[in-house]
């Protein structure tokens, strides 16, 4: 029965695998390419095919084949498609109030791939997002590593081929006053710390009877969606995404990583200013968030739009993320212009917008840089990605075009206007007569 | 080597607060500012041009370096790009602080729908983080005050982003009284009223009575008009034309809705938010009706699920009098800057100097307050801001801000 559930999904999702993996070699021709992992092209030629880069170089050292079709840019600039670590676009939801911790709820059981957050984010030059579900418990849930193809389904959209054996992002992980409130919620911090020890030592236990097992069906622990997915953090293979605004929450996140040796990527870090040689000592990356004011909640009064630049001087990895509706997916690029003039190097702050993400949501094979045979996932821009008044033009998946400022349902979602809207929104008009 | 504010820094914000402190001393300072590029916003940007300030506070003169000499004894700040100091035309800083805390939400008052009888300067906090946040972002004036999210929520003021005290800040203590058409209302105010319609027909019956009691007090003779009312001696200020109805209303039939009313009742209208007010554009403009325009960056959810970052370009461009705002934040950022919403504008289409006076000039003429502020001019108020590069792009700084020829930010951002 599994199997053939599990097969059904496979069947499901090369189905769904874009009619994309075009066999016609595209070259894109002029622009200044932005590689990200070596030094600009000027004048640069970007060749795609079967949904993969296949050259990259200046003018005359790249070879156009005979057969492509050629695009010329010349202009523009084109560099890899953006990596938002942090999102709750499409409908993201996790677990509920009725316990603190939910590692078993899975965000992917929320999404809908309909939803013109998607549009959104593809107008914004966002490629691969990390949605993720809220910081409202300890542990929310599990995040989804979504791939911003044109999809009919959530299959179309995920990384992974298959949900049912496949680990299909990360966990949701949340301290500070986000998840405090009455019970069964903790109502301090360290009661919060208590909580998350006591359920990952639970999950060291099921750890240890599933080791001693050794593969006999009959020794073997009853099956635990819970523990299942801790055992996965435990293992190294699903990264905890950490929303954390406070200094001394920020380390308590890293001292929860170093008891259970999981891999840890802190979100917000509101405060990373106060504690960035901290965070890089324990080798631990930071996705950060850019804000055109402070406040609006306590434990976030002091972030900093230097966050970016005390964290890159201290050496540890940086992203950004839009936490979109925080911040909307279409202005994303604004977080490395705002960092840069808050004092962060121009290159680092590039490197956040992809290949630092990528790295984060360990896909840094596949994207984050214009390298020969990765993902043709990439953006076509009308100048410098750090202008105010540069436009995303293009963004292409996988070689596929997926938004064309030219096209007018695109240029909608992209500027807004009449239908522009998220799914039509539940307008409260009383129910007086009814 | 460009000077990084970290925003933790204690000792950054108490010299600035200092500064702010010892405000009468810098007084005596005369200030000349010189710009590679000064936009005035009265007439073509001068090249290589400077700006005098008085001691008084008050421009002198200006004009092209070649022709304005800067006297000996002058404080000088040069750089880029010089604009007037930026307007907010519609904010709720100093009444909201960014604590967003219960006793620093001072901006809707949910105890009645139909409060215009609240004064602004009762609740403004002239030392609000949040002002200061603006301040060091080159806005100069805001417009802040009763927020959106009533029928009628109170009223707004007119202040600078400096002092100690709302007396020493404000501009116009009372410059419009704010309402709002839409159905937050009925979320607000636990359905007291609980829909749109219902929440007009309130509006409308407050008008009438206070048409009632202007019609009392013009009749009255030898002390026998009506008592005193706080509440209908502010609407009969309203309809006498005196202070302007903001009503911020986003969706289309929202903002019909408020042209309906000003068309029975005369008052003088300027429409705030107006989201979907490009299907409505003629409507506007036959109506002779200013418009607030929500931020650009503005969350496009709820009532502006359909809002355009296009919008207040085409409004312009249709001849309607425009200006941008910060609005009203409930969460995080707890405001915007107007600088950076004017920057996306221009971003998404409109010329740079239009957008430019979108937060100056523009802004200055529907609050009413041109004569002061808005524009580099002989006589207005010595309202300057420095730039090192162009003020739109992200990653240029606001390098020196100076109000009414004090020095109040002198630390690039």
């Amino acid at each position: 029965m599994r199997r053939t559930v599990a097969l059904l999904s496979i069947a499901l999702a090369l189905a769904a695998i874009p009619a994309a993996a075009q066999e016609r070699p595209v070259a894109f021709t002029g622009a200044r390419l932005l590689p990200i992992t070596s030094p600009p092209i000027e004048n640069g030629v970007l060749v795609v095919q079967g949904g993969k880069i296949v050259a990259v170089g200046p003018a005359g050292s790249v070879r156009i084949p005979n057969d492509a079709e050629v695009h010329d840019v010349s202009g523009r600039v084109i560099m890899p498609g953006l990596v938002d670590t942090h999102s709750h676009i499409a409908g993201a939801s996790g677990g509920d109030r009725s316990a603190p911790m939910h590692p078993d709820v899975r965000v992917l059981d929320a999404l809908n791939p309909l939803d013109t957050g998607i549009q959104k984010a593809q107008a914004g030059g966002i490629t691969t997002a990390n949605i993720m579900p809220g910081s409202g418990l300890l542990m929310s849930g599990q995040t989804a590593y979504v791939k911003l193809r044109d999809g009919r389904t959530i299959y179309d959209l995920l990384y992974c081929k298959d949900v049912l054996t496949e680990v299909c992002g990360g966990m949701k992980m949340a301290n500070g006053t986000n998840p405090i409130g009455s019970s069964p919620s903790p109502g301090t911090r360290a009661k919060s710390a208590a909580i998350v020890r006591n359920k990952f030592v639970q999950a060291q236990e099921y750890r240890e009877k599933i080791r001693r097992a050794n593969g006999d069906p009959s020794k073997m622990p009853a099956r635990d969606l819970e523990m299942e997915a801790l055992v996965e953090v435990l293992e190294g293979k699903r990264v905890v995404h950490f929303h954390t605004h406070r200094h001394d929450d920020i380390l308590t996140a890293i001292r929860l990583q170093k008891e259970f040796g999981f891999r840890l990527v802190l979100q917000h870090v509101s405060e990373a200013h106060r504690v960035a040689n901290e965070i890089a000592a324990a080798g631990v990356p930071a996705s950060i968030i850019v804000l055109d004011a402070p406040g609006g909640k306590l434990e976030a009064m002091d972030i900093s739009n230097a966050n970016g630049a005390a964290l890159e001087k201290a050496g540890a990895l940086v992203g950004f993320h839009t936490d979109d509706g925080i911040t909307d997916s279409r202005f994303f690029l604004r977080s490395a212009a705002i960092a840069v003039r808050y004092g962060m190097s121009r290159e680092a702050a590039l490197y956040a917008m992809t290949m630092a993400g990528a790295r984060m949501l360990d896909l840094e094979d596949r994207i984050g840089s214009l390298e020969r045979g990765k993902d043709a996932d990439f953006i076509v821009l009308s100048g410098d990605p750090l202008s105010t008044y540069t436009r995303v033009l293009q963004t292409w998946v996988e070689g596929v075009k997926v938004f064309d400022l030219n096209d007018p349902r695109d240029y909608l979602y992209a500027v807004g206007g009449r239908g522009a809207g998220v799914v039509a929104a539940f307008h409260h008009e009383g129910m007086e007569g009814h | 080597m460009k000077a990084i504010h970290i925003l933790g820094k204690v000792a950054a914000r108490a010299a600035a607060a200092a500064l702010v402190a010892f405000a009468p001393a810098a007084l005596e300072a005369q200030v000349a500012v010189r710009g590679e590029t000064v936009y005035t916003m009265a007439g073509a940007p001068i090249q290589d041009g400077v700006v005098l300030i008085g001691r008084n506070g008050k421009i002198e003169r200006v004009g092209r370096a070649s022709e304005v000499r800067i006297p000996d004894g002058y404080r000088v700040f040069t750089g880029k790009v010089v604009t007037p100091g930026l307007i907010d035309a519609h904010s709720v800083v100093g009444l909201a602080g960014y604590l967003n805390q219960e006793h620093d939400q001072d901006q809707l008052e949910r105890s009645n729908a139909i409060q215009p009888e609240l004064r602004a300067i009762d609740a403004y906090n002239a030392r609000e983080r949040l002002v200061e946040w603006l301040r060091e972002h080159g806005v100069t004036t805001i417009h802040t005050g009763h927020g959106p999210g009533a029928v009628m929520s109170g009223q707004t003021m007119i202040a600078k982003t400096r002092g100690n005290t709302v007396d020493e800040a404000v501009v116009k203590p009372v410059a419009m009284v704010a309402m709002t058409i839409g159905p937050e209302v009925a979320r607000n105010f636990n359905n007291r009223p609980g829909t749109t319609p219902k929440a007009i027909a309130m509006m409308r019956a407050e008008f009438l009575k206070a048409q009632d009691y202007m019609r009392r007090q013009q009749q009255a003779r030898d002390g026998n008009g009506p008592s005193r009312d706080l509440k209908l001696e502010v609407l009969a200020q309203v309809l006498r034309g005196e202070i302007p109805a903001l009503i911020t209303a986003q969706r289309a039939q929202d903002i019909l809705a408020a042209l309906r009313l000003q068309r029975e009742f005369g008052f003088k209208l300027i429409l705030d938010g107006a989201a979907e007010s490009y299907d409505l554009i003629n409507e506007i403009k036959a109506a002779g009706v200013p418009v607030i325009i929500h931020p650009t960056m503005a969350r496009h959810s709820g009532t502006l699920e359909n809002a355009s970052m296009e919008t207040i370009r085409r409004l312009r461009d249709a001849g309607i009098q425009v200006a941008l705002q910060s609005g009203y934040e409930g969460y995080v950022p707890k405001t915007r800057v107007v600088l950076f919403e004017a920057a996306m504008a221009a971003a998404y289409g409109m010329p740079f100097e239009q957008a430019l006076a979108t937060i100056t000039i523009d802004a200055a003429r529907i609050l009413g307050i041109d004569d002061r502020v808005g524009s580099l001019e002989r006589g207005k108020d010595g309202d300057v801001v420095v730039f090192d590069g162009d003020p739109f792009e992200h990653t240029s700084h606001v390098c020196t801000v100076i109000i009414e020829g004090q020095v109040v930010s002198e630390t690039c951002r």
